[in-house]
C-alpha cells in the first residue's frame, strides 16, 4: 500500500515539475520579478484575466499553479506544491458511515482541517459532527457544538455530516456562473478564482456543506499542509465558496480522505462505487443503509448504515 | 437632434431652486456615506457584515427582493394607460416608469455589495464569462432585470424625444414594447420569487404561493410609493397630478393588500394546524425557537401596520381622506418591506438545513452601504423625473432650444 502511494504521488510530481518549468518559463519571459515575492503586477492582471478552469490550457492552468504557488509564499512563507490532479478513469467515490461506531470523537473533523487548509481565523469545518438524541432523527434536535467530558453521552448517538457529493447536485444548477460542477469522478468541486461569492449555492445546498471565505483565511506557516491541488486543497482567497471534495490530493492518487484515515473507530468506509469488489460496495449490498434528506432528489454518494 | 435632446434633458436636470438642490445634496451627501461602508466593506471582506456561513444573505438581499416589486408594480400604470387608455394615468405613467428605472438599478445594486468578488462580475457575462443560463435562476435573474431595465428606459426615451421634438409619438412603434414590458414586469417578481422558492432545502420558501405572494405585496407596496412621490411631485413641480390617479392606485393597493393578508392566513393555517418540521421557520419568525426571537417584534410590527391599513383602506370613507390614505400608504409600504425583506428572506435560513438555530443582525456597515443604495435610487428617480417633467410642461423643447439659440431654458 505505502510503496503504491509513493509511486503515485512521484508520478504526479514529475507531471507537476513539468508544469512549473512552463510557469517558470512563462514568468521569465514577462520579466517578472521574483524579489518582490511574487507580487508582481503580471500576477495581478494574470488573475484578473484567468479563464475558467475548464477553459484553460495546460500552459494557462501551469501559469494559474504559479500563481497559486507564489501567493502561498507571500501570504504564509511556505513553499507548496500545487497540482492539478485529473480524475481518474472508471472511479466514481462514494461514502459510507457506520453510525452504530461513531462515537462523536470529531477526529475526522479536526484532521480534515489540516489537510484541506481550512480557515482557522473563522473556524471553518467540513464536517460537522450532530449529537443526536436516541430515538430521533429530528436534525432540529441535534446539537451542533456538544462540548462534554467525554464521548459517547449516554442517550446520545453521532451523525457526521458533510458535503453528500450529491448526483443531482442542488449546488450546480444554482451557481449563475458555472463556478461549481460535479467531476466525472463524481465530486463536487469549486473554482476559487471563478467563484463571484454570491452565496446562492449555500442557500441551494440542503445539508449546510458550503462555507464561505467572509474574511482573509487564517492559517498558521507551520500548520500548511504543503502538499495541494487545484480542485482542492490549495489555500483559497477571500470572497469564495469552498466545501469538502473528498480530498482530492488524495483520493485521485489512490489513498483514503483525511476524514477516514483519522477516524479510530473504523465508521468510514470510502471507495469507488464502480468497482464491485469495493468496500463500500458491499456495505451498499449487505447492509440497510439511509441517506440524509433522501426525499429531496439530491441522490446523495454519501450513505449511512448501522451494524 | 438627438444630441441636443440629450443635452437639454440633463440640463434640466441640474436646474433647480434652492430646495431641490438641498435635496440633492442631501441625498449625494447619503450616497457617499454608503461609498464609504462599502469602502470599508471592500478592505475588510464581507466579514464586516452580520452574515455568517449559518445565515448566508441578509439585509442586502432583503432589500433587493423587495426594489423588484417597486420595480415590477410600475406596470400598474403602464396597464391603464396603454390598455386601458386612460388618459388621466397616462400622463403620469412616464414617472412610474422612472421610478421603475431607479428601482431596478438599486436593486441590482444591492445584488453587487452583496457579492464576495465584485471584481469578478464580468464572469457573469455570456461569452466572456460563464453564464449558466437557464439553469440557474440568479442568471434568470441578471437577464430578467437587465431586460427589464432596457425596456424601461428605451420606451420613455423615444417617448420624450417625441415630446421633444412635439411630435405625437408612433403608438403603433412602441406599443409592443410596452406589452413586452407588461410581461415582462410580472416576470422579474415572478422570477425572484423562484430564486428562492426553487431551494428544496429551505421549505420556508419552498411554497408554491410564493410568486403570487411577491405579485400582490408588490402591488401593495409600490402604489404605496407611487402615491405618496406623485403628491409630493404635485406640490414641488407645476405639474398637474390627477386626484383621479390616485383613487386609483389607492383602489388597486387596497385589493393586493386584502389578498397578500388573506395570503398570510392562508400560509400561517397551513403552517400551524399540524405543524411539522417545516414549519421551524416561520415558529421561528413569529415565536422564537431555543429561546432566540429576533425578528418577532418585526414582523409582529409588520402585522399590525399592514392590518391598520388595510382597515383603513377597506373602509371608503377613510380612504377618501387623503390624509388616511397617505397614513395607510407609508404603514403599508413599512409593513411590506419588513414582511418581505428581512421578514423573509432571514428565516429562509433558521434553522440552517441541519436544525440550527443562529440569528442575524445586519451591522451598521451594512445599514448604511443600504441608505447610500436608497439614496442613490432617490438620486436617479429625482433627476429622471425632473427632466421628465420639463419635458412634458414643454419647458424643454427643440423648439425652444433653437428659438433661444442656446439649450438653457430661461425658466426652471
Amino acid at each position: 500500500m505505502s510503496n503504491l502511494q509513493s509511486e503515485t504521488i512521484d508520478q504526479s510530481r514529475r507531471r507537476f515539475l513539468g508544469a512549473a518549468a512552463g510557469a517558470g518559463a512563462a514568468v521569465a519571459g514577462t520579466a517578472a520579478a521574483p524579489a518582490w515575492g511574487g507580487s508582481t503586477l503580471m500576477d495581478t492582471m494574470g488573475s484578473f484575466f484567468q479563464n475558467h478552469y475548464q477553459r484553460m490550457s495546460d500552459e494557462e492552468i501551469a501559469d494559474a499553479i504559479g500563481r497559486i504557488e507564489r501567493r502561498a509564499k507571500r501570504r504564509y512563507d511556505v513553499d507548496i506544491i500545487c497540482r492539478d490532479q485529473p480524475p481518474q478513469e472508471d472511479v466514481v467515490f462514494g461514502y459510507a458511515l457506520n453510525i452504530s461506531k461513531c462515537q462523536g470523537y470529531r477526529d475526522c473533523v479536526s484532521a480534515c482541517v489540516r489537510e484541506n487548509n481550512l480557515d482557522r481565523g473563522s473556524q471553518m469545518e467540513y464536517i460537522r459532527v450532530l449529537e443526536m438524541e436516541e430515538g430521533s432523527r429530528n436534525l432540529e434536535h441535534s446539537e451542533h457544538y456538544y462540548d462534554p467530558d467525554t464521548v459517547p453521552v449516554e442517550g446520545k448517538y453521532y451523525l457526521p455530516v458533510q458535503c453528500m457529493q450529491c448526483d443531482n447536485p442542488p449546488c450546480v444548477k444554482a451557481c449563475p456562473v458555472e463556478a461549481t460542477w460535479m467531476e466525472p469522478d463524481g465530486i463536487v468541486v469549486v473554482d476559487y478564482d471563478w467563484c463571484i461569492g454570491c452565496r446562492y449555492c449555500m442557500t441551494a445546498c440542503p445539508y449546510q456543506a458550503r462555507h464561505f471565505n467572509w474574511r482573509e483565511p487564517q492559517i498558521p506557516s507551520e500548520d500548511i499542509n504543503r502538499n495541494t491541488n487545484y480542485l482542492g486543497n490549495r489555500p483559497r482567497p477571500r470572497g469564495v465558496v469552498e466545501k469538502c471534495h473528498f480530498c482530492t490530493q488524495r483520493t485521485r492518487e489512490g489513498r483514503q480522505p483525511a476524514c477516514q484515515e483519522a477516524c479510530p473507530t473504523g465508521a468510514r468506509i470510502f471507495g469507488n462505487l464502480l468497482d464491485p469488489s469495493s468496500e463500500i460496495r458491499y456495505v451498499l449490498a449487505n447492509k440497510k443503509v439511509f441517506r440524509l434528506k433522501e426525499e429531496l432528489g439530491t441522490e446523495p454518494k454519501f450513505w449511512y448504515f448501522t451494524d | 437632434m438627438l444630441l441636443s435632446f440629450i443635452r437639454d434633458a440633463v440640463a434640466s436636470m441640474f436646474r433647480g431652486g434652492r430646495r431641490y438642490w438641498l435635496w440633492l445634496g442631501f441625498l449625494a451627501l447619503v450616497l457617499l456615506a454608503g461609498l464609504v461602508a462599502y469602502g470599508l466593506q471592500l478592505s475588510q471582506g464581507l466579514i464586516a457584515t452580520g452574515m455568517s456561513d449559518q445565515v448566508s444573505w441578509g439585509f442586502y438581499i432583503s432589500n433587493f427582493a423587495f426594489l423588484v416589486g417597486i420595480a415590477a408594480a410600475a406596470v400598474l400604470l403602464v396597464i391603464p394607460a396603454y390598455v386601458f387608455h386612460r388618459k388621466d394615468i397616462k400622463s403620469v405613467v412616464l414617472i412610474g416608469e422612472g421610478l421603475a428605472v431607479a428601482a431596478v438599478l438599486a436593486a441590482m445594486l444591492f445584488v453587487i455589495v452583496d457579492l464576495g468578488r465584485p471584481d469578478r462580475i464580468l464572469h457573469m457575462l455570456p461569452v466572456i464569462g460563464r453564464f449558466n443560463f437557464p439553469q440557474s435562476m440568479l442568471a434568470w435573474d441578471v437577464v430578467v432585470l437587465s431586460g427589464y431595465l432596457l425596456l424601461n428606459l428605451a420606451i420613455p426615451f423615444y417617448v420624450h424625444y417625441c415630446h421633444y421634438r412635439q411630435r405625437e409619438p408612433n403608438f403603433a412603434a412602441y406599443f409592443p414594447f410596452v406589452v413586452l414590458a407588461m410581461f415582462w414586469a410580472i416576470s422579474i417578481h415572478t422570477v425572484t420569487a423562484f430564486l428562492f422558492s426553487s431551494n428544496t432545502g429551505r421549505p420556508f420558501w419552498h411554497v408554491a404561493l410564493l410568486g403570487p405572494r411577491f405579485i400582490a405585496t408588490a402591488f401593495v407596496s409600490g402604489p404605496a410609493l407611487i402615491i405618496i412621490v406623485l403628491q409630493v411631485l404635485g406640490r414641488v413641480t407645476r405639474y398637474p397630478i390627477p386626484a383621479s390617479v390616485i383613487d386609483t392606485l389607492a383602489l388597486i393597493m387596497t385589493v393586493a393588500l386584502q389578498i397578500s393578508l388573506f395570503f398570510v392566513g392562508v400560509e400561517l393555517f397551513t403552517d400551524f394546524y399540524n405543524e411539522t418540521a417545516h414549519a421551524a421557520s416561520v415558529r421561528y419568525l413569529y415565536f422564537g425557537l431555543d429561546g432566540l426571537a429576533s425578528l418577532a417584534p418585526w414582523v409582529w410590527t409588520a402585522l399590525l401596520m399592514n392590518l391598520v391599513a388595510v382597515v383603513i383602506l377597506t373602509i371608503n370613507p377613510l380612504r377618501r381622506q387623503l390624509r388616511l390614505l397617505n397614513l395607510a400608504c407609508l404603514l403599508a409600504f413599512a409593513g411590506i418591506w419588513i414582511e418581505k425583506g428581512m421578514g423573509f428572506v432571514v428565516p429562509g435560513f433558521i434553522p440552517t438545513p441541519l436544525g440550527e438555530v443562529f440569528e442575524y443582525t445586519p451591522t451598521a456597515v451594512e445599514l448604511i452601504v443600504s441608505a447610500g443604495i436608497w439614496a442613490f435610487a432617490a438620486l436617479v428617480f429625482t433627476l429622471l423625473a425632473k427632466a421628465s417633467i420639463a419635458i412634458s410642461l414643454g419647458d424643454v423643447s427643440a423648439e425652444r432650444a433653437e428659438g433661444e439659440g442656446s439649450p438653457v431654458m430661461a425658466s426652471g
